[in-house]
Formats: C-alpha cells, sequence, structure tokens
C-alpha cells in the first residue's frame, strides 16, 4: 500500500509499529505533491523543510514511547488558518506578503498532538465561492476530473484529500464550504456545530455562521480529527464551553432504531437523476441496518439563500473593512490617506469578494438595514426554528450536499446568482448553527463523486458520526480513488 | 428593484472601493438580479418574530480580568507596509 493511500489510522498504526517513520511518511506525501500539484493546484503554499523538520520531532516522540493518534501524521491546511511564520494569504492578493504573528487554536491544537503541516492550501479567495475559482492563486482542479470544479470554499483541502497530497486536511464552513467541495471530491467532510471548534486565527469572513472542520478519508478520521479540534478556547469567546465527547468510542454502535428524517422541501424536482438515485440507495441501505425513516418538513428551506447572502454578505463587508493597507497587507502607492485604502482594496481584492463587499455594504447602508438585514435576521430565526421542530421527531436528517455534481470550470463564474444557488443544501445548517457531515455515497454516470448529508442536533456530532460509519461499513464508495 | 451606475458608486463610495466602468455596470446588473431574488424575503410574515444575530444563545463571557503577555512592538509592526519608529507609517493626513 502506498504511505500516501492510507488514513490517519492505518498510518498511525505503521508509525506506531515502527513500519514507517514520520519522515518516511512525510517525504512520501511532499514527493506526491510535487508529481501530482501541476494537475490539481490543491497548495497555495508547501512548508517542506518544515514538514521534515516537524516529521523528525514527532520520530522521536514516537522513539520515546509518545505515539499519539496524531503524532508524524502529515497533514495540510487551508490558507485562511493563521501559522505563525508562514505567509498566509486566504485565497487573495491583498494578503500576499502576510506572515501571521500568531498561529490560529485549530491549527495549534492539531501541532501540540504531533502532526506535521505539509502546507497551505488554495480556497475561493476569503472564502467566497463555490468553485475554487475565485482564488487569486490559480483555479484548483477536481482530481476525478480536471475539467471540472473541486467545490469551495475549501477546494484545495477536498482536493488534496481526494489526490491523495494530505492525509486529511482542515477548512472551514460559512455557506458549505467543506460539504460541497467534499461531496464534489468524494471525501468525508464535517462542519461542526457552531462555537465547537475555536476560530480563533481564522480569517473572519461571516462571523456567525463560520466554523472550522476536518476533510478526510473515512468517517473514523474525521472523528479523529473532531476529538482534536473541538473544545472551548479563551480566545474565542464564541466557542462552548460542554464537554468533548469520545467520538471514536461510539462510532460503531450502529443506527438500529435511529431516527432518520427526510426534508421534502430537498428531494425537489430540480435534483440531478443520479443525485436522486444515489439518495434512494442510501436510504435503502439505512433501512436494511434498522434505520427508521421519518418524512419531515423544513418549511423555510426556500428562503434560506437569500438570507445567507444577505446575512454572509453584511458580516463579510464589516470584516473586511480591516483590510486598509494601514497595518498588513497590500499597500498601493497614493498621495492621500483615503486614496490609499481605496486604491490598496480596490487592487488587493478580487472580483466575487468586491462584489460579496458591495452587497453587504448596501444592506447595511442607510434606508435599506430594516428591509434586507433585519428583515434576513428575522428569517434566519424562522429556519432554525424548522430545524428544532424536526429534530423534536428525528436524530438525523439526511439530504444530498449539492443538488448536481461537480460542474465544468467556468460554467458558472459570469452568473453569481447560479453559483450562490449551488449551495442550497448546504446553507440553512449554517444558519441554524448546527452540525452536518458530507460522506461519498455514489458516482455520477461520468464518475463524478455524490454526496449525501447528514445533518444533526446541535452538539450531537456523535450521532451524525455514528450514522456516516454505519454507512461506510455497508458501503465502498469510500474506498474508491480518484486516478490521478 | 433596480440597482443604477449611481447607486454602485455611492455603495463603492461608502466600501472604499474604485470600480472601473466596466465592473460598474457588471455589478449594476449582477446586483439587481441578486438583490432582486432576495426580494422573495418580502413575502414571508416576519411580524413577531425576535431576530437572530448568533446561533447559539450565550450570555456574556467573563473571564478573569488578568493581565498576559502581548506579541510586542516589533512582532505587531513586522507586516507594517511602511513604519516610522515604533509607529505604522501613512500617508499624510492634515494638510
Amino acid at each position: 500500500m502506498n504511505i500516501f493511500d492510507m488514513t490517519i489510522h492505518e498510518l498511525h498504526t505503521a508509525l506506531k509499529g515502527k513500519q514507517i517513520s514520520s519522515v518516511e511518511a512525510t517525504s512520501a506525501m511532499l514527493k506526491r505533491i510535487e508529481a501530482v500539484e501541476p494537475n490539481v493546484g490543491s497548495f497555495i503554499t508547501v512548508t517542506s523543510e518544515q514538514a521534515l523538520a516537524a516529521a523528525e520531532q514527532a520520530d522521536q516522540l514516537i522513539a520515546q514511547g509518545e505515539c499519539d493518534l496524531l503524532t508524524g501524521i502529515p497533514l495540510a491546511i487551508k490558507d485562511i488558518f493563521l501559522t505563525k511564520g508562514v505567509r498566509t494569504t486566504c485565497g487573495s492578493r491583498i494578503l500576499h506578503n502576510f506572515i501571521p504573528p500568531y498561529s490560529a487554536t485549530s491549527w495549534e491544537k492539531l501541532r501540540d498532538r504531533g502532526a506535521v503541516l505539509l502546507g497551505k492550501l488554495n480556497q475561493d479567495e476569503f472564502a467566497m465561492g463555490s468553485s475554487n475559482e475565485s482564488s487569486a492563486y490559480g483555479i484548483t482542479r477536481n482530481p476525478w476530473d480536471t475539467t471540472c470544479i473541486p467545490g469551495g470554499s475549501s477546494g484545495g483541502s477536498a482536493a488534496a484529500v481526494a489526490a491523495r497530497q494530505a492525509i486529511a486536511t482542515l477548512g472551514t464552513d460559512t455557506g458549505g464550504s467543506i460539504r460541497q467541495p467534499a461531496s464534489h471530491c468524494g471525501c468525508v467532510g464535517l462542519k461542526p456545530t457552531y462555537g465547537r471548534v475555536s476560530r480563533y486565527g481564522v480569517i473572519a469572513y461571516a462571523s456567525s455562521l463560520d466554523q472550522v472542520g476536518p476533510l478526510t478519508r473515512d468517517v473514523a478520521d474525521c472523528a479523529v480529527m473532531l476529538g482534536a479540534l473541538a473544545g472551548h478556547d479563551p480566545k474565542d469567546s464564541t466557542s462552548v464551553d460542554t464537554p468533548v465527547p469520545d467520538y471514536s468510542a461510539t462510532l460503531s454502535q450502529g443506527v438500529k432504531g435511529l431516527r432518520i428524517g427526510l426534508p421534502k422541501e430537498y428531494f425537489i424536482d430540480g435534483l440531478d437523476p443520479d443525485v436522486q438515485k444515489a439518495m434512494d440507495a442510501a436510504i435503502d441501505t439505512y433501512r436494511r441496518l434498522g434505520a427508521e425513516f421519518v418524512d419531515i418538513s423544513l418549511p423555510h428551506t426556500d428562503y434560506a439563500v437569500a438570507t445567507y447572502y444577505l446575512i454572509a454578505t453584511a458580516e463579510a463587508s464589516s470584516n473586511l473593512a480591516r483590510y486598509d493597507g494601514v497595518r498588513f497587507g497590500h499597500r498601493a502607492e497614493a498621495d492621500g490617506l483615503l486614496e490609499m485604502y481605496t486604491k490598496s482594496r480596490s487592487e488587493g481584492f478580487g472580483s466575487e469578494v468586491k462584489r460579496r463587499i458591495m452587497l453587504g455594504t448596501y444592506a447595511l447602508s442607510s434606508g435599506y438595514y430594516d428591509a434586507y438585514y433585519l428583515k434576513a435576521q428575522k428569517v434566519r430565526t424562522m429556519i432554525m426554528n424548522d430545524f428544532i421542530k424536526a429534530f423534536a421527531s428525528v436524530d438525523v436528517i439526511l439530504t444530498p450536499v449539492a443538488p448536481t455534481p461537480a460542474f465544468k470550470i467556468g460554467e458558472k463564474i459570469n452568473d453569481p446568482l447560479q453559483m450562490y444557488l449551488s449551495d442550497i443544501f448546504t446553507i440553512p445548517v449554517n444558519l441554524a448553527g448546527t452540525c452536518a457531515m458530507s460522506l461519498p455515497a455514489g458516482f455520477s454516470a461520468s464518475g463524478l463523486p455524490i454526496g449525501l448529508q447528514l445533518i444533526g442536533k446541535p452538539f450531537d456530532e456523535e450521532s451524525i458520526l455514528r450514522a456516516g460509519y454505519a454507512f461506510e461499513q455497508a458501503t465502498d464508495w469510500h474506498t474508491r480513488k480518484a486516478a490521478i | 428593484m433596480s440597482i443604477t451606475v449611481a447607486d454602485v458608486e455611492h455603495v463603492a463610495r461608502l466600501a472604499r472601493l474604485e470600480l472601473s466602468p466596466t465592473e460598474k455596470e457588471l455589478f449594476a446588473g449582477q446586483m439587481d438580479a441578486i438583490l432582486g431574488y432576495v426580494e422573495k424575503l418580502k413575502g414571508l410574515d416576519t411580524d413577531g418574530i425576535v431576530p437572530t444575530s448568533h446561533a447559539v444563545p450565550m450570555e456574556n463571557s467573563f473571564r478573569e480580568d488578568s493581565t498576559c503577555s502581548s506579541i510586542g512592538l516589533e512582532k505587531a509592526l513586522a507586516n507594517a507596509p511602511d513604519r516610522a519608529g515604533s509607529f505604522f507609517a501613512v500617508p499624510k493626513v492634515i494638510e
């Protein structure tokens, strides 16, 4: 077996048994990155030297008998996570020269457990996009079909897992940015409940929706990663101080008697027939495993995209006001201060980011606040209430992740509204603040992966992981590998 | 709903963005389409609904009022495009 094909738990066993060293594993990953990167474009920065140094340290720990599940495991993280001393661009030209003075808590947690950083992954600029086409550092291609998009905004995080350039990766999810690329690239992606994982040191897009999560080859790895990431962080006052369960311990408890909700608003006429087929097959599998199905309704689903594009852009316009050329990032040549702000921002931001700042500024501007932003916040309450009602009668909710498999590069780039609508099944979860996971559930006729979404109650990641694990044990979709 | 180039120019000024004539035309059309789409929210009766700004209900988050170390002047200024001693330098503000 190739080292680069391994899961976290497989590589951990090999490291612990001293069949492989972390330096060997890390070198194998770096070679793999070099070999396939020209066809994929998952990375913005590869940190080869630091990776090998960290791997050597991990090997010393292992030699001393200290082999945690993540010790010596080569990972890569989205370029939205601050990494002390390693350039962090967030996919934007405005941060082309930014070297953070501190690291994100989520990355520090993985590093403290011995994980090795291979590099920083490509993404849509400031996490704004569904296709990875808005990066200032080139597009990322889908490893299953390089004429297709990998999804976004954590497109590099999903493509790197699918192309076996990292054992697992970190992404962020504001409106589906972990789950949609995971679905399009055939990997497992989890968006934890808002507040479950610290956002400290994660470059902000829409602060009331952003959440950090893992992308992995299987559900067991996902449980390991979530366990490492979850927990209260004094540096993020919105991170919640509730106990972190042992997610791996309950994985194999099965789904007998589990009540799974099927929301009628997600199984619509416009659904791609291949996606519908995969969902039908998944429902059959769960029935066979002893789960019960309940027809439910999430009546305000149709309003979610409109609500999201008001709330997210409003928060973005405020968050991105900090990029003014004064303290860090790109500064344009200018005669006066106002000209410096305007020129630095206009040169530094790409088209999609400008469009969202404009929309958000408009929605918050004098005379429009009540009609747009406040209205959207009220509809958000109604969408949250839909989930609260539904979860009174079910344990998890099953839906497609996206209405279609990955689309072609360039297909939606000139029609932002069509691009936004591709997130229709992932956005409601962010508005409700709850948790959801994408897992491989089949392929289209043209060989593109199709993902299944399991939505859980707030802070009940255990149930969706358990349900995902049961599905994975009964199917082999997650073992298929992109021929790249 | 009809977003004009003048509207785009006004919002761009508020957002400290400078757009080319082509961008202004493009954004006017795209913003018009997107804001037209979000009009659908107006059809929902939201009377008496409490707005949500944050998905997890939380009270204030308190910590001990104790001192801790900061990153220090040199690190804080390390990414400065321009500096003057211990300050961030910017173009002249007052004539």
